[in-house]
């Protein structure tokens, strides 16, 4: 699947893009977000604190809970402060 | 009618309201969002979702047609750096009265604020920061539900 940063998570780990297979026991946005923690020290101070953490799937927004199912493209960024 | 855009180029304030102006409205309301120089910002710079956030923003006027009698909306939101008193987001809203175009008008900002995937980053004289995001703007966007 194609992973999306934004604002700080992006700065953060470093990149605005990555691709990654997560393995089946990668169910919902947190999962994902606990197994990216690990893959390095950028990663592990963006994903520090979930509850600070907003996520879209395939462009649509969803709570961390949310099921990955068919995902291609997932976002995950802070609380948004346009306008 | 709708349109939408989302754009490095500064607002043009004269050429967004005639356009709303033209579609024959008997009332027109818009709102003008403008960068704020607090406490020492030097410039804003917005980062957006390409793609989601327009859809985000199509999303928004198309509930708001559902709500209200409207005739045209136009949603212009300012991305990349920019500087205190520029305009960051013009929203205009036409109808055949008032009510219907101020209530939209007043719906489609507030909705923009917790709805759309736009980041803030201010820069001052030490360095930049990302704006974090306020319950005030989620209370305001909640009265609406």
């Amino acid at each position: 699947m194609d992973l999306l940063y934004f604002a700080w998570v992006r700065e953060r780990i470093g990149v605005g893009h990555e691709h990654v297979d997560p393995p089946e026991a990668v169910r919902t946005i947190a999962d994902l977000i606990a197994w990216l923690a690990e893959r390095s020290a950028g990663h592990a101070e963006a994903f520090a604190e979930p509850p600070k953490l907003r996520a879209a799937i395939d462009q649509k927004f969803v709570p961390l809970d949310a099921l990955l199912g068919d995902a291609k493209e997932v976002a995950i960024f802070p609380p948004v402060t346009g306008g | 009618m709708i349109r939408v855009s989302v754009q490095p180029a500064p607002i043009d304030l004269a050429t967004e309201l005639a356009g709303i102006e033209a579609r024959g409205a008997g009332a027109v309301a818009s709102f003008t969002g403008m960068v704020r120089g607090d406490d020492g910002v030097t410039e804003l710079m917005l980062e957006h979702y390409p793609g989601m956030t327009e859809a985000a923003l199509i999303a928004l006027a198309e509930r708001a047609f559902e709500r209200w009698k409207l005739i045209a909306v136009t949603m212009v939101h300012r991305v990349g750096p920019m500087a205190p008193g520029e305009r960051i987001v013009f929203i205009g809203t036409a109808a055949g009265h008032r009510a219907d175009a101020l209530e939209a008008c007043a719906y489609l900002i507030d909705r923009l604020k917790t709805d759309a995937p736009f980041w803030k980053r201010e820069r001052r004289a030490g360095g930049a920061d990302w704006v974090e995001a306020r319950e005030s703007d989620r209370t305001a966007a909640d009265r609406w539900d």
